[in-house]
């Protein structure tokens, strides 16, 4: 079927306009079928291609679902202990002040286990970019309650949804580390539609043109799916994240240039 | 007059049927095979001469295995 309309006379190198790009290990993704990681995995790349950064460039790799980064991202990248990726970040700017550094956290390594080392770089104001996965619940361990798990969503931990009397509320990390006079950058995005991607793609570009002013943590929060954890096709994933997730974590950037940007969006109630 | 005309290449043995892609074309030009690739994964194929090499399919893509083609054309 697909030779019936392959059009042979613009398939040519020259006309090419999009491809993966080389940064990419050309080895299969680890991932759900789709999921954000993979997206946000490429525009990464790609940003660095395009700034030339590739030998300059070291990344600090978490725990969970994008554990396996070092093996897709063809830069330096070390692995953290749980949670503890700002913390090597941290010495690696330190140690090596002209080099680029980023992590790249889910939402139980940065906002769980991690909140201690996260809240205290961006205190500090160490000059590095974080990436922050935010998809509201454990993914790689099986769907279980997060601390982002939004009130009244079902996990397997909290299979009558996530009662706020006694689990809690959602903890908004962007939020938080705005308000940290260390940060200079901070903005939440998503990678479901393609303007969306093509946000994102920006926003990690400025962190990292931040870097090099050393101005401050750039942090980068992507509202992503998880469709195995919330049991739904990705195309149902991404529609449900629109209505839900969104609400709660509106999309937009919150801090730029080391000034707080007044939220236009709506809160929920809980 | 010259009109702009894409094409796409999916590497099928990489598609991982998640239909992201299909979601973000403006002209329908991607669908689902019944056939499955060698993971087992129903894959995305070119069904219509409509591209126009927007790039929305490939930039969504987690998996990037869509390459885009874009050239004028003069129209017959």
């Amino acid at each position: 079927m697909e030779e019936q309309f392959a059009k042979l006379d613009i398939r040519k190198n020259e006309n090419i306009v999009y491809k993966r790009t080389d940064l990419l290990v050309d080895r299969p993704l680890s991932y759900c079928p789709g999921c954000g990681h993979g997206t946000v995995h490429r525009m990464l790349m790609e940003t660095l291609e395009e700034m030339g950064l590739q030998d300059k460039t070291i990344g600090v790799s978490p725990v969970g679902c994008s554990v396996l980064a070092y093996d897709f991202m063809n830069i330096d990248m070390l692995g953290a202990a749980h949670g503890r990726a700002p913390a090597l970040a941290t010495a690696i700017k330190r140690m090596w002040p002209d080099r680029f550094v980023f992590t790249y956290q889910g939402d139980g390594d940065l906002a769980a286990i991690g909140t201690a080392e996260t809240i205290h770089a961006c205190n500090r104001g160490e000059h590095f970019t974080m990436i922050f996965i935010n998809n509201g619940i454990y993914g790689m361990t099986g769907g279980q309650m997060a601390p982002t798990t939004l009130p009244n969503m079902r996990t397997s931990t909290s299979p009558y949804g996530r009662d706020t009397n006694i689990m809690g509320f959602p903890l908004k990390m962007t939020e938080l580390v705005a308000q940290l006079p260390g940060t200079y950058y901070v903005t939440r995005q998503a990678v479901h539609t393609p303007s969306a991607v093509r946000k994102t793609k920006k926003a990690i570009r400025k962190a990292f043109e931040n870097q090099k002013n050393k101005t401050g943590i750039s942090f980068i929060e992507v509202v992503s799916n998880c469709n195995s954890g919330w049991k739904m096709t990705p195309v149902q994933s991404n529609k449900w994240m629109e209505e839900n997730m969104f609400p709660f974590y509106p999309l937009g950037d919150i801090k730029i240039d080391g000034v707080l940007v007044t939220p236009k969006a709506e809160t929920v109630k809980v | 007059m010259a009109k702009i005309k894409g094409d796409i290449v999916i590497n099928v043995e990489r598609c991982k049927g998640c239909e992201v892609c299909i979601a973000s074309c403006p002209f329908s030009t991607i669908a689902m095979t019944k056939e499955v690739n060698g993971k087992g994964y129903h894959y995305a194929v070119k069904v219509n001469d409509d591209c126009t090499g927007c790039m929305n399919c490939a930039i969504v893509c987690p998996d990037g295995v869509i390459t885009v083609y874009r050239a004028k054309v003069m129209a017959e």
